[in-house]
């Protein structure tokens, strides 16, 4: 026992890692229990994602990993070695416009504190990318793996029916 | 006054912000050097601590400094009683770190700093505490038992405050009343759960001999001051700020927290910043919750369903301590009248310890639950007198030349319960409206026949908002034209940023999005409170309208002397300053900012601009003329309103309930909502939205469960189940307007409306459903399972 406690515990133990992160390259050293939220956040410094729960329930820190949508706060960094990234900052890319999910989310007020909204619009991303044309049902289905405690989700749903409209009318992929 | 964007429904300034993942929660902020720290929690709800061992943890590579109850000195203090009560006889508040005794599963009794929150929660691994566990409080019944355990051992029946409160003769009404009713009706613990839970940064600057603390809080002015006084540092020297804040609804208006102040202290002691942010199983652990109260209720009316008298006595569920003292249950009492003219009325309670997590507000405070109460008591009326259950609620309103009405109660602010206005069959008629209340029972008759079961509630309560004592706003022009405003009131959602810069964008005739709106940093505005009790819109709102119409009244003054015009003929508006009836002539604000400021050095283009008009030199005598007061085009102003103003709404719904499995649907929803004057009825319809969405989670999923031991057995989103989008219906809003006489802008609160009548329309909702089963709902939450239960009971 006793020298086992004197090694490096696994948990501990570093590791290389080359992630894509809204277009831009990293190579970092990582260990390999640190969460890719906290990678995220506090290695990279894109607080955008926030952490809700840490246990994979609230969808906060919702991110894209290789286009589809998941949960940050439920992989480990060293997962996401050799994939892309994107996060609520790299929504609007380099534009200083809104991106068309982010305006219809400011033009019906579906965001009150704001710590959900990241991780809500990261899903709407996703679910507007498999379904450009949702029904109020799907949109509430989608939405149900994302805790949001200030809207009452109403005006949420607005503003994601507003956004598929725009990309569909802008013939915008997403 | 001017409102031409006071009322509108425009898109919020804090968005664009937040929307781009730039919003400034306390975890967003790191800083150099900094440090993580952990928190070890009490895994007993009671026991004796034996002894703590923290050596191994104070070795482990990466920890910085382990810290128990008896490391911290004259810092080891309880927390503050806040607001102390006479009927609060045994008030009991929690130190830092417990010292001889636990009270609750999750109270703190070690702090760890570590190089990073993994390290620093390894240690919390290798801290050893011996526990002598002792007999457990888990519940109000368990409390109230005649020889019951001791939650503390000095206060005897775990009674923390009795309080009994009497309006009219009630007893003389019971003597001779036609019909008289009791029942017993139980609410039992939720949790507020904001999305962000709890989090301190504290950074002490020994160049400066400043502390600063980011903290995810509702009373950051509050804290500064407290802080100050444990860590003797003057109170400009304590800096606190609650940056975004994401959600609060309550429970984040406390102070202290342990955390509030370990952080600082660890902060101080080791010269680098610490940053401790609670995780979720934490806040199901440490952050207060609310609502349990066991009501013991009688009541008496007439053949026509006119309430004659109510006498209610409940006990409240204190948890372990009382730091907030017994604010939420006042505030049960004073709500259950509601908007009813109740002229005969005894309440009392008993507030008792349980070792459980301490409780204090949650959107509503006390008020779902008499809502609950009188609601039942006249769906109760109504089926006993086999009358509509809406027409028993218009025949017992208050109505509309009555106001002021005073209930005749001590209110949670030491001021009546006086109702400034109101105009509830108003609301209750736009109700059935929506809901298409007279078309109702046909739908449910056919439905019936179809083998399902269609129920609609109404609720209707009255809520207390805008309380003082007061809260201050400062409003200023730059010179080069940006106009800020500050106040000590936090923003966690409300769209303070937005509303507030409507009501000062109407004086200075600027717009809203040109207003830079600060809330909850003590250095920009130090006096003040916080937000809470729907007071913000109300209290800061009017400070702030204050301190822009002085502002405004200085821009005249100035420009006046400038233009050598009248003050009452200068017209401000598009950002311009000018003689009414001569716009061409004009200043910018910015300019005029200047001008206020009478310098010889004034620089930059606007003062360059200035110069070259060639307006009216200075007048003789003092540079500063008396009128003008101070330099500067800058203003503040302070509210303190006379007592609180009453708001008011009325929700109903349509459900479907499947009696197989107790599991119940939203066919419909709608609230009919009056707080005075809306600033921005975008902004009002999503604090409703969000208000009944909780409440719906209040009625329906969330129960925090503990067992006999006083462990919470559903800490976790997996089991405390909040609605997501598919459990929540579409809800329809309209607004009633009855401003309030009380305040410059005529408006009430809106914060916790939404949330308030869910339970009492819910359970009003189930009864008419399920009426063929002869239910008769009694309790809140329900959750699917336990409808079931009461249905196979009343089958069996």
């Amino acid at each position: 026992m006793q020298e086992q406690e004197e090694e490096t515990p696994a948990f501990t133990e570093e590791c290389d890692i080359a992630v894509t992160v809204n277009g831009r390259h990293y190579e970092q050293r990582v260990t390999v229990r640190l969460l890719l939220s906290d990678f995220l956040r506090h290695e990279l410094h894109h607080t955008g994602t926030h952490v809700g729960c840490e246990h994979g329930v609230c969808g906060c820190c919702t991110v894209l990993l290789n286009g589809e949508a998941v949960r940050s706060c439920l992989m480990f960094a060293v997962q996401a070695d050799g994939m892309v990234v994107t996060t609520i900052e790299g929504m609007a890319g380099t534009n200083s416009d809104l991106h068309p999910i982010q305006q219809a989310f400011q033009e019906k007020h579906g965001l009150q504190c704001g710590f959900c909204t990241p991780g809500i619009i990261m899903t709407v991303h996703a679910m507007l990318h498999e379904n450009p044309n949702p029904s109020d049902e799907e949109i509430r289905h989608e939405l149900s793996g994302n805790i949001c405690r200030c809207t009452g989700y109403q005006n949420i749903v607005e503003a994601v029916k507003l956004a598929a409209e725009r990309l569909r009318e802008q013939n915008m992929e997403v | 006054m001017a409102t031409r964007w006071f009322g509108a429904p425009i898109p919020r300034n804090e968005d664009p912000r937040l929307l781009r993942g730039k919003g400034n929660y306390v975890d967003d902020i790191d800083l150099p050097e900094q440090l993580h720290a952990a928190v070890l929690r009490s895994t007993h709800a009671r026991a004796r601590i034996l002894n703590i061992d923290v050596s191994a943890a104070r070795v482990l590579p990466g920890v910085h400094l382990v810290l128990a109850a008896s490391d911290l000195g004259e810092v080891l203090e309880p927390s503050p009683l806040l607001v102390p009560h006479h009927a609060l006889t045994q008030p009991r508040t929690q130190l830092p770190l417990a010292r001889d005794e636990v009270h609750y599963v999750g109270e703190a009794v070690a702090f760890v700093v570590a190089d990073n929150r993994y390290i620093a929660e390894d240690a919390l691994d290798l801290i050893d505490v011996e526990y002598e566990p002792l007999p457990v409080i888990h519940s109000l019944e368990v409390a109230a038992a005649e020889d019951a355990p001791l939650v503390h051992a000095d206060v005897p029946g775990n009674v923390a405050a009795h309080l009994a409160q009497t309006v009219g003769d009630p007893d003389t009404v019971f003597s001779s009343a036609p019909h008289i009713e009791r029942e017993t009706l139980l609410m039992d613990r939720g949790a507020a759960m904001p999305m962000e839970c709890r989090g301190v940064l504290a950074r002490w600057d020994a160049h400066e001999d400043m502390l600063t603390c980011w903290i995810s809080t509702q009373g950051p002015i509050p804290i500064r001051n407290g802080l100050a006084a444990i860590f003797h540092l003057p109170e400009h020297k304590v800096r606190v700020i609650a940056p975004d804040v994401g959600g609060g609804f309550g429970t984040k208006i406390m102070m202290f927290y342990p955390e509030e102040v370990l952080t600082p202290f660890a902060a101080i002691h080791l010269g680098k910043p610490v940053k401790w942010i609670e995780d979720r199983r934490e806040h199901f652990i440490s952050a207060n919750q609310e609502r349990s109260q066991l009501h013991e209720v009688e009541y008496a009316f007439d053949d026509q369903g006119i309430l004659l008298a109510v006498r209610d006595k409940f006990l409240h569920d204190a948890g372990a301590y009382t730091p907030y003292g017994i604010i939420v249950p006042i505030i049960t009492a004073c709500t259950l009248p509601g908007p009813y003219r109740l002229k005969n009325y005894s309440s009392e309670f008993t507030v008792l310890y349980t070792n459980k997590v301490p409780v204090s507000p949650y959107r509503g405070a006390g008020r779902p639950h008499a809502v609950f109460v009188m609601e039942r008591i006249m769906d109760r009326i109504a089926g006993e007198l086999n009358l509509d259950r809406a027409e028993v609620r218009s025949r017992n309103f208050i109505a509309p030349d009555e106001f002021p009405w005073d209930v005749g109660l001590v209110y949670q602010d030491g001021g009546p319960t006086k109702y400034d206005s109101g105009n509830y069959q108003a609301g209750l008629d736009k109700l059935k409206v929506l809901l298409d209340y007279d078309n109702f029972p046909a739908m449910q008759a056919e439905a019936r026949k179809q083998g399902r079961y269609l129920g609609l509630g109404i609720a209707c309560y009255v809520e207390g908002t805008g309380i003082g004592p007061y809260e201050g706003a400062q409003v200023r022009v730059e010179s080069d034209g940006r106009v800020f405003a500050s106040t000590g009131v936090t923003t966690q959602g409300q769209a303070h940023y937005t509303t507030f810069a409507q009501i000062v964008a109407d004086q200075l005739g600027v717009d809203p999005k040109d207003v830079q709106v600060t809330t909850g940093d003590t250095q920009a505005f130090y006096w003040g409170v916080g937000t809470y009790a729907s007071r913000a819109a109300t209290v800061a709102g009017s400070a702030m309208y204050l301190a822009a119409v002085k502002v405004r009244e200085k821009a005249k003054l100035v420009a006046a002397d400038l233009f050598e015009a009248a003050p009452e003929d200068v017209e401000l508006a598009g950002g311009k300053v000018f003689v009414k009836d001569a716009p061409h002539r004009s200043l910018t604000l910015g300019q005029v900012a200047i001008s206020a400021n009478p310098l010889r050095y004034a620089y930059g283009e606007n003062a360059r601009k200035l110069m070259s008009m060639k307006l009216a030199g200075p007048r003789p005598g003092p540079a500063l003329p008396p009128e003008r007061g101070a330099p500067g085009l800058e203003a503040s102003e302070f509210y303190s309103p006379p007592h609180g103003s009453f708001a008011s709404g009325v929700h109903g719904a349509i459900i479907e309930v499947d009696p197989k499995t107790g599991m119940v649907s939203f066919v419909k929803y709608a609230a009919v909502h009056d707080c005075g004057r809306v600033i921005n009825p975008m902004v009002v319809e999503g604090q409703v939205h969000g208000g009944v969405a909780q409440g719906i989670g209040g009625a329906f999923f969330e129960r925090l469960v503990y067992n006999e031991e006083g462990q919470l057995t559903n800490a976790s989103f997996m089991d405390y189940l909040i609605p997501t989008a598919a459990e929540i219906p579409p809800i329809a809003v309209d607004h009633v307007e009855t401003p309030s006489p009380l305040n410059p802008l005529g408006v009430k609160g809106a914060g916790e409306a939404g949330v308030i009548p869910v339970p009492a329309l819910f359970a009003s909702a189930i009864d008419d459903a399920l009426s063929p089963f002869g239910i008769r709902v009694r309790e809140m939450p329900l959750h699917p399972l336990r409808l079931y239960e009461l249905l196979e009971e009343l089958k069996g």
